[in-house]
């Protein structure tokens, strides 16, 4: 075959490679940073170099954790923490989606409630505190309640925005298939927004698990924001950290829950994150 | 049949696209617009298409105004526009959800195998290539047996092989049902190869020209003295369209009227 058969071929039959399957070295690494600063934190103590009372060892806030893990308390207290998450995210989540479509979809309701909800985003999440305690009393509802606003507005603004910046041309498409309003929003402007709307949950999520710390140091029995909370009155630097811990874990997991859920949705994307 | 009857459009901002195009395109035919940018080709095609309504005129298919996309009218685009979230079946199957999925699935699996892309049917529109895409494209707009079928420069982004390759994908496509074919180009001897009439525009506003109604028989040699003299016939005409020359049919009508 001549030269330029093969790049007629090349070019015929070529397209993005296939996704590589990442390899565990590259997933190991994320490890070795927060690794290497324990054990150098670990010999700093035991070598005297540092007391260690204000910010203790490794091995003392990991016998905390074993400490509370084994007596159940931290599995009572992750488990309020990630009900109240799960309850507050999928209420603010719901009501993100919805609203973000509506003023996303429309003119008219979007010059009518989008200027409303922008002010209310410019609130600070702790002025809510005391209205919401106010409304909804000093349990549950009130920090659900904070939670879920804290989820609405990233996920309100990421559907709206990716409704607004849907391509006219594949619209189009749809129009020349002549596909009705329910058809069109479920078989095109739907699957387009996917990719954003992720987005915007795993925004939401993360301001979740940051809101349930200010719903739970206003007042609670139990969770990890409670724990911390008991760290701080009690002077245990290790408990604090051992519910830092605990948060970050709960939320790396909520949100790799989340992305392992609907990768497979989003398998069509073309996307460089295997080739960076 | 497919008639404009002195069709205009006019934008909201006062830009004229197209003034008074008057033309008949018999069933079958394939009819190719050519002309300068700007000369309202896209426009006439949008319209026709039902994706725009024209400021004065109307667009008749078998005698019925369009004002809307039809189902009989299938069109093609400049880029494929493929739904990226859609395997390489599901795409060319988008406008047969009124089907079973077992005719469904029989059709999509035959129009595969008439554009070349049989084992490409769960692939992504993204592990593709341009020239694939586009054949991709051709074949969801035929899949669905339409009468009229538009096509805007579907071919202008590909190289000079593929696009070779797709126009005879494209003819043994339309030789199966023959639907009429009006389609926009830049490219003459892509007109002169495809089109049965070639229709030269006229830019600001877009009018219609000239029109040439083409000789060769198909299949159609490249190469022949009688391809390059129609090419060149239509070069020349689109050189007297862009020096801003009277429209053919506006001279017709000026001589028809001298008495000396």
């Amino acid at each position: 075959m001549s030269a330029l058969g093969l790049e007629t071929a090349a070019n015929e039959e070529g397209g993005p490679a296939r996704s590589r399957p990442r390899r565990p070295g590259v997933a190991l690494a994320g490890f070795a940073l927060p690794v290497l600063l324990a054990i150098l934190w670990e010999v700093a103590v035991d070598t005297g170099l540092a007391n260690g009372r204000l910010m203790p060892p490794p091995s003392v806030v990991g016998a905390t954790l074993w400490g509370l893990a084994s007596s159940g308390e931290l599995l009572t207290h992750a488990t309020a923490t990630l009900w109240r998450v799960a309850a507050g995210f999928g209420l603010g989540a719901a009501a993100g989606t919805l609203l973000g479509a509506i003023t996303g979809a429309l003119p008219v309701a979007r010059g009518i409630l989008d200027p409303t909800l922008q002010a209310l985003r410019a609130i600070p999440s702790i002025a809510w505190v005391p209205l919401f305690i106010l409304w909804l009393g000093i349990f549950e509802a009130s920090k659900v309640a904070l939670i879920a606003v804290g989820v609405f507005f990233p996920v309100y603004l990421g559907v709206a925005a990716a409704i607004q910046g849907i391509d006219r041309k594949i619209v189009e498409v749809g129009r020349v298939f002549r596909l009705g309003r329910l058809a069109m929003a479920r078989r095109v402007l739907l699957p387009a927004i996917l990719p954003a709307w992720i987005t915007a949950l795993r925004s939401g999520l993360g301001l979740g698990f940051m809101f349930v710390v200010a719903a739970e140091i206003m007042g609670a029995s139990e969770g990890l924001g409670y724990l911390l909370v008991d760290g701080q009155q009690l002077g245990r630097p290790d408990t604090i950290i051992a519910a830092i811990i605990s948060f970050a874990v709960l939320g790396k997991l909520a949100d790799g829950l989340l992305v392992a859920v609907t990768r497979p949705v989003l398998a069509w994307q073309d996307t460089a994150r295997d080739k960076l | 049949m497919l008639s404009f009857e002195t069709l205009s459009k006019t934008y909201a901002d006062g830009t004229q696209a197209l003034s008074a195009v008057t033309i008949d395109v018999a069933p079958g035919e394939i009819l190719a617009l050519v002309g300068g940018s700007g000369c309202g080709k896209t426009t006439l095609l949008r319209l026709i298409a039902g994706l725009d309504r024209p400021s004065a005129g109307r667009i008749l298919l078998n005698g019925e105004a369009i004002v809307e996309p039809r189902a009989d009218v299938g069109v093609i685009f400049q880029e494929p526009r493929l739904f990226p979230w859609l395997s390489v079946a599901e795409n060319i199957g988008f406008g047969l959800s009124h089907l079973s999925s077992f005719e469904r699935e029989g059709l999509v699996a035959n129009a595969l195998v008439r554009v070349g892309l049989a084992g490409h049917d769960g692939r992504w529109p993204r592990e593709l290539s341009g020239g694939q895409q586009q054949r991709v494209a051709i074949a969801r707009a035929l899949v669905t047996r339409p009468k009229l079928l538009l096509m805007d420069e579907p071919f202008s982004a590909l190289d000079a092989t593929t696009r070779a390759s797709l126009h005879g994908h494209l003819l043994a496509l339309w030789g199966e049902s023959r639907p009429t074919v009006v389609m926009v180009t830049h490219d003459v001897e892509e007109a002169v190869t495809l089109a049965d009439r070639i229709v030269v525009m006229q830019p600001k506003p877009g009018r219609i020209f000239d029109a040439f109604d083409n000789p060769l028989a198909r299949p159609r040699d490249r190469l022949s003295p009688a391809f390059e003299a129609a090419k060149r016939e239509i070069l020349r005409s689109l050189d007297r369209s862009l020096r801003d020359e009277a429209p053919y049919q506006q001279k017709a009508a000026e001589t028809a009227g001298m008495w000396w």
